[in-house]
């Protein structure tokens, strides 16, 4: 199976979280546990099942990851703008995610 | 401009009331998200890919300045110090947190606003043309009958479940600047033989993944019968639109597929049936909503204004933003001033609180404390003096709001896409900031001349690429980005879907191959007089498509 993770977003303000290694929410994509077994992936399942019954996340769903030296990455652009947030300056000049640009 | 009456009011509070009640009971757990969202949606609050958003309803566009000022309040104290202005000239915020929304709806409504029906598949707001009351072709302010449908659609009983959602745009122009051919219904101020005005009614336009032109259904409606024919379409509409596939639930496809003649027959059965019963607009009714929208106080001016001849002369960059963003009036002395949210490298429609407020102020001092929000994402200021527009370009400049390029490739209709929207396959947005800093020479966009250019991140379509001159669709392969290009688009009275030219483009490529559509447009154009358009539909897709995949 491939290397998955489990994310969702949380309930009062929406941002992205993933399931992390310490059993918490965590926003670091890279803090994000990590399953390649069906046992694994049940736990992760059933982790968020808890925190949605408990009003933490809403619209958990698993990705697909890849691991390499420099930890854990997603394989999907949705997936590095969810991780860290817009690629475009927004309001008075934010933003976190420098991505290339289109050319 | 309409002010909330007794009832309006009273409905907008009992909402938010509600609306606060059900978030409280959702973060208390007594509500699950599958009970919360219709809930949620049906008050215009998403959740996107980081955060909830918010999209707040301005009827027909049309908004003041202290409206404007609550927005940029808002914005500072519960957002990020910014809002978006979307297609349905709404306004989005993109960054609530859920618990804060009830008290953004509060103070929505302390100024007449709130989030009602900007989701769900229900009547939204209903569009116009931005230019209404002002312009100099217009046959009738479109905006009271866009007053009169909010009030019979907002809550309507038996069309707050429909197959899916559904859009009305009304103009009373010759020129359609509302894109009606491609709404649900769109609605064309005319005059018959007898000289007498009503509307044309075209049904089954859209665009998302089967783009449709509006059919007409009927060429002359008298007025007094807009509610009772609407509500015939609705009814059909309601009672044989398919709700087995969300894809083929929208009108257009029920027009497509049963034909505008069966269409018709229908509608006009119905239409027969009730057309003399309360639904038949009074006269004194439409004239007391006619006088919410009376044209301001103007005064007495010469056509032209000496000051404005001087300064135009003196200043070149306020005689490259007036030939570009203003636009005549039907009022001798007076003009029309489009504010450009598409600065070169900025997220197209986006403007900071601070912005707003110099919005506001401006709209007070000199445009008879009038707004209006373009489906194209930008602002208009209605009605300002010749005598005043230096004035007005001078604030608009200091908060760099004087991008002179209305009309202009620079002036793209762009999606959140995919750096903010859960449905969307590719980012739009840094590929409208690229494009417009590659033609970021504005002599350069004036040479290419009337060009318009729409980019969607998704086959939704939010971003009109159908309609657009040059449309541009972002696609998902395998996890990338790529773009696919249509060209021949157009949203106007002459309304036509652009056509595909070839295989799509990766992300990195893209803006190389637009520039190259208009370097061959620059090639084969019939001198600067024939526009992008004039110059496709002259010679066709197959010019373009040989020296672009050459």
């Amino acid at each position: 199976m491939a290397l998955q993770i489990m994310t969702a977003n949380r309930l009062l303000g929406g941002e992205v979280v993933y399931f992390g290694e310490n059993a918490e929410w965590t926003d670091d994509f890279s803090a994000a546990k990590t399953v390649d077994d069906s046992n694994g992936a049940a736990v992760l399942l059933s982790e968020a099942e808890k925190a949605e019954a408990n009003q933490l996340i809403v619209g958990p769903y698993m990705v697909k990851v890849e691991r390499n030296q420099s930890g854990i990455h997603p394989l999907s652009v949705k997936e590095g703008i969810r991780a860290k947030g817009p690629t475009v300056h927004y309001g008075h000049g934010q933003n976190n995610n420098i991505l290339r640009q289109a050319g | 401009m309409y002010r909330y009456d007794e009832f309006d009011a009273d409905f907008v509070q009992q909402r938010v009331a509600q609306f606060g009640d059900q978030v409280e009971r959702r973060i208390e757990g007594d509500l699950t998200e599958d009970q919360f969202k219709p809930l949620r949606l049906m008050n215009g609050l998403y959740l996107q890919l980081h955060a909830y958003m918010l999209r707040v309803a301005i009827p027909y566009g049309t908004f003041n300045a202290a409206q404007m000022r609550k927005m940029a309040h808002i914005a500072r104290k519960y957002d990020r110090g910014y809002g978006h202005f979307t297609t349905r000239q709404n306004l989005q915020y993109n960054w609530p947190v859920l618990k804060d929304v009830p008290e953004i709806l509060k103070e929505l409504a302390e100024v007449e606003m709130h989030a009602i029906q900007t989701s769900g598949n229900c009547i939204r707001n209903t569009t116009s043309d931005q230019y209404a009351g002002a312009a100099a072709d217009e046959i009738e302010d479109p905006r009271v009958y866009c007053e009169i449908i909010r009030q019979w659609s907002s809550l309507h009983p038996e069309f707050t479940f429909l197959p899916r959602k559904f859009k009305v745009a009304v103009t009373g122009a010759t020129t359609d600047r509302a894109a009606i051919r491609v709404h649900d219904i769109g609605l064309a101020i005319v005059k018959n033989g007898e000289g007498e005005v009503g509307f044309e009614v075209h049904v089954g336009g859209g665009q998302g993944r089967t783009p449709m032109i509006g059919k007409v259904v009927r060429e002359f409606l008298p007025k007094e019968h807009l509610l009772s024919y609407l509500e015939a379409v609705l009814r059909v509409y309601n009672q044989i639109g398919r709700r087995d596939n969300k894809y083929k639930a929208r009108i257009k496809i029920l027009v497509h597929e049963t034909g505008i003649d069966e269409i018709r027959r229908l509608v006009e059965a119905e239409w027969e049936r009730i057309k003399d019963t309360a639904l038949k607009l009074p006269l004194e009714e439409v004239g007391r909503i006619n006088e919410y929208f009376s044209p301001p106080s103007f005064e007495t001016l010469d056509a032209t204004s000496r000051l404005f001849e001087i300064k135009r002369f003196e200043d070149r960059d306020f005689a490259t933003w007036v030939r570009a963003n203003v636009v005549g009036h039907k009022q001798a002395g007076y003009a029309i001033a489009n504010i450009s949210l598409k600065p070169e490298g900025e997220a197209p429609g986006d403007i900071t609180d601070d912005q707003m407020e110099v919005v506001a102020d401006l709209a007070e001092k000199y445009s008879f404390d009038e707004i209006r929000a373009t489906h194209e994402q930008n602002l208009v200021l209605p009605h300002v003096k010749q005598e005043d527009l230096y004035e007005v370009f001078s604030g608009l400049k200091e908060a760099g709001l004087a991008t002179a390029n209305l009309g202009l490739i620079s002036d793209m209709i762009v999606c959140p896409g995919l750096d903010y929207c859960a449905l969307a396959n590719a980012r739009s947005i840094p590929v409208a900031q690229a494009i417009s800093k590659r033609f970021s020479d504005i002599e350069r966009q004036h040479d290419i001349g009337e060009l318009k250019l729409k980019i969607s991140g998704c086959i939704n379509a939010c971003g009109h690429h159908h309609v657009g001159h040059i449309g541009i669709l972002g696609v998902d392969r395998k996890g990338e980005e790529y773009y696919q290009i249509t060209l021949g688009g157009n949203a106007n009275e002459n309304a036509a879907i652009g056509k595909i030219i070839g295989p799509s483009f990766a992300y990195d490529k893209i803006v190389d191959a637009v520039e190259s559509v208009v370097n061959i447009y620059l090639e084969l154009r019939n001198g600067a007089e024939e526009s992008f358009l004039e110059a496709f539909n002259r010679v066709g897709m197959a010019p373009f498509k040989e020296k672009l995949y050459a």
